[in-house]
């Protein structure tokens, strides 16, 4: 069976991760962030990439990588969703990564995987953030001519405004391709959005005539683009429970201690059997995340059931979790000035984030032969 | 050479010793109950008890290694559903707080299943709030002498198969509720004990009333202090919370599978609204089966978790969700129920019968081992810390309380 723990080595990751998120990512200055024009925390990425690999985790050594797997990465989405932290991992070190991994390691491919490993740059894959694995569809809305130029547009597009390199699936005469464009490249524009995630701010990205180098074509693309969102469906799971475990612990923390009615509210009953059902949430959460985690870091053809079952639950507790916070901290959790507001939103985009749960339990009834009723 | 009662830790000489015991107790030739006998003094029986209490002080993971030989060997079991309270809730308890006498006494054919075990603690006016019993042990004269037993218990599974029984009782009425129980192993077949069928609402009767009336027991089957019974009990009641909701699980086990196999037999019942419902359930079946798997990783790895408080919680709130589903799900065929005949089953077989069962039987594993309620208390100030509500109870007599 499945290793559903975590191991010594990913322990001492986590506690790196969150040693240097406490130090660097305090609420405040998150809050303080997110509305000017840096939402993006790029100095503290450049730590986490270069100085603890973050970048680097799901990359074999031999293509310059740690020659960890998605079990470390997991481990290091849990922090960050713990943290809210306004980095760019979901689009360049999971979603962009694991598409460059499902290619064959050419020298254009294997340079930018590199390059992705060591944080020297960032990416992402040009996809609607709202894109599901596991159904069928290339999801592109853009077009490839001949000479290899770009047409089109994509919508809320996590992580593009930082990214030096966009992946972009496009439709080209011979079918399905994945091309790469720099992000100083003529006839681009990246045009970020009001996000309801503040610290995951969308854009969106339009080609007009933009030159574009194709890292695949028919053959791959379609494989590599389903690889990539199943690996970001599976380790957004983890990002989940980071989120929701936060939202646990703090109302915890804040019902032990806050006082009305002359007792701490902590001791009614109503509310603890809340927090008790929330509880349960978080440990089946967990449970949940460490097995799509851990299929996918050995490739376990159990995979896609894994993810579906881990994006199902924990983006509903995620949400859960956040909505309690906000509730039960009362008046306090409706401010701006609490970070509760920063989890909650996280929540519910990533609830929409790499499928919705509905459409994973569709995706689940196909995988474990549950069909729908045909008429 | 180690000495010969140190702990057995290496899987491979527990496969030599399983094999020898095969060699010299085989089961066809020497018949079940010989065979289970020497299996208990071979220390294969609960391999994490003590050398000389039917185990080899050996780590609790290693169960299997045991067990996997034995089934490999097509050897007899001692058929555990059968005695699950003798074995999940006594067998603890005597091991903790028993004599070595009574660990001699009743150990053995207990695990064996030559003698089945019941638990006397609920009461008609002491439920949820156990520590409010009212059934009274009374000493016959000194220190020492025999104690006469009367009260009332109620929900005793296995009380008309039982050969003992553990009961707790209150000795002192003049101290706190919490503080004036002691515990008891009570002789099934005394004249004073007469055992009820109490039916249930699926029809049959698992459970059973028992009146207690002048009921003798010598101090000797005294487990624990006078007075000391309440902590003794939390043992018990631990332990019945790990065997309920804790077995071992693959995907689409228990209630899932059922409705899961109804769905792909039969396509002219499935309907959108059931099947938002089904895959709902389906996620959360496996959810429960992942959380299980990673508590009993946790055990095996020597750091228990928090997790088996929430464990019987999940399993209750997920049985009772899919057997709703599938009765519905049934529709006209739903309507129908396969048997109200009062029966005495020995043990809760969920998958032997039909859908209408499971769902009324499903009712009980909120209630059973402790409410979904008190476990949402326990989870709250056990795992998650919170503060205790006021109590009002706490320092006062038991003979003043409130009935």
């Amino acid at each position: 069976m499945t290793d559903l723990l975590y191991s010594e080595i990913e322990e001492e990751l986590r506690s790196s991760v969150r040693a240097l998120l406490a130090d660097r990512c305090p609420h405040e200055s998150v809050l303080a962030r997110c509305e000017t024009s840096e939402p993006y925390d790029r100095k503290l990425w450049r730590t986490l990439a270069r100085d603890l690999g973050a970048a680097s985790l799901l990359v074999p050594e031999e293509a310059g990588g740690a020659g960890a797997s998605a079990r470390e990465a997991a481990v290091v989405a849990e922090e960050l969703g713990r943290a809210a932290a306004p980095t760019p991992y979901l689009g360049s070190a999971v979603l962009a990564t694991a598409a460059l991994l499902a290619l064959p390691g050419e020298d254009e491919t294997a340079g930018l995987l590199a390059d992705l490993a060591s944080g020297e740059r960032t990416a992402t894959l040009a996809v609607p953030l709202s894109t599901a694995p596991g159904t069928g569809a290339f999801p592109t809305s853009v077009r490839a001519d001949g000479a290899g130029t770009l047409n089109g547009t994509v919508t809320s597009v996590a992580d593009a405004a930082v990214a030096d390199v966009l992946l972009v699936p496009a439709e080209g005469r011979d079918g399905p391709g994945l091309y790469a464009v720099e992000a100083s490249a003529a006839a681009l524009s990246v045009v970020p959005r009001t996000s309801l995630d503040l610290t995951r701010p969308l854009a969106d990205v339009t080609f007009a005539g933009t030159a574009a180098r194709r890292l695949a074509g028919p053959e791959e693309a379609p494989a590599a683009v389903e690889r990539a969102l199943l690996t970001g469906a599976g380790l957004l799971a983890s990002e989940q429970l980071g989120i929701a475990e936060w939202c646990l612990e703090s109302t915890v923390a804040y019902l032990g201690d806050r006082r009305q009615f002359g007792r701490p509210l902590g001791s009614f009953q109503a509310l603890k059997h809340r927090l008790a059902d929330l509880w349960l949430d978080v440990v089946g959460a967990r449970a949940a995340a460490r097995y799509a985690a851990d299929a996918l870091a050995t490739g376990d053809p159990d995979a896609p059931v894994a993810v579906a079952v881990a994006a199902s639950h924990c983006g509903e507790s995620a949400v859960r979790a956040a909505e309690e916070c906000v509730q039960l901290h009362g008046g306090i959790g409706m401010t701006w000035e609490h970070p509760a507001h920063l989890y909650l939103k996280r929540a519910k985009a990533d609830q929409i984030a790499l499928g919705t749960p509905g459409r994973h339990r569709t995706a689940l009834a196909g995988l474990v032969d549950l069909p729908a009723p045909t008429a | 050479m180690p000495p010969a009662n140190a702990p057995v830790t290496d899987p491979d000489e527990l496969r030599r010793r399983t094999r020898a015991l095969l060699a010299e107790a085989d089961p066809a030739a020497c018949g079940r109950s010989a065979f289970l006998r020497a299996r208990y003094d071979a220390g294969l029986a609960w391999v994490h008890f003590p050398h000389g209490l039917g185990g080899l002080d050996a780590p609790r993971s290693l169960q299997a290694v045991v067990d996997a030989e034995l089934a490999a060997a097509g050897a007899p079991d001692n058929d555990p559903r059968r005695n699950g309270i003798g074995l999940g809730m006594a067998a603890p308890t005597i091991l903790r707080f028993g004599t070595e006498e009574q660990k001699k006494r009743f150990l053995r054919p207990l695990w064996t299943g030559e003698e089945v075990w019941c638990q006397l603690f609920s009461e008609p006016g002491a439920g949820s709030d156990l520590a409010a019993l009212a059934t009274r042990a009374v000493r016959e004269g000194g220190e020492g002498s025999d104690w006469i037993v009367n009260g009332q218990k109620v929900w005793t599974s296995s009380a008309h198969n039982a050969r003992w029984a553990i009961l707790i009782a209150r000795t002192d009425p003049d101290v706190p509720k919490h503080r004036g129980i002691t515990y008891f192993v009570c002789d099934m077949t005394d004249p004073g004990v007469e055992v009820r069928p109490l039916r249930q609402l699926t029809g049959e009767a698992e459970f059973n009333e028992v009146f207690l009336t002048d009921v003798r027991i010598p101090d000797a089957h005294r487990l624990g202090g006078v007075g000391e019974g309440w902590k003794v009990a939390q043992t018990t009641l631990n332990n019945e919370r790990v065997s309920i909701g804790g077995q071992r699980m693959p995907r689409e086990g228990g209630m899932i599978g059922k409705v899961a196999a109804t769905w792909r037999e039969r396509p002219e019942l499935r309907t959108h609204d059931l099947h938002r419902r089904l895959l709902s359930g389906w996620v959360g079946a496996e959810v429960v089966r992942l959380t299980g798997e990673r508590l009993r990783q946790q055990l095996a790895a020597g750091h228990p978790g928090p997790e088996g408080a929430g464990m019987k919680l999940a399993f209750a709130r997920l049985a009772q969700e899919l057997s709703g589903l599938e009765v519905e799900l049934l529709g006209e065929e739903g309507l129908a129920y396969d048997d109200w005949a009062m029966r005495r089953p020995e043990t809760v077989d969920f998958t032997g019968r039909e859908a209408g069962y499971r769902y009324l039987r499903a009712k009980g594993n909120s209630i059973e081992g402790g409410t979904s309620e008190i476990l949402r208390n326990i989870i709250a100030e056990r795992v998650l810390g919170l503060p205790a509500e006021p109590r009002v109870d706490k320092d006062v007599p038991w003979k003043e309380l409130a009935r």
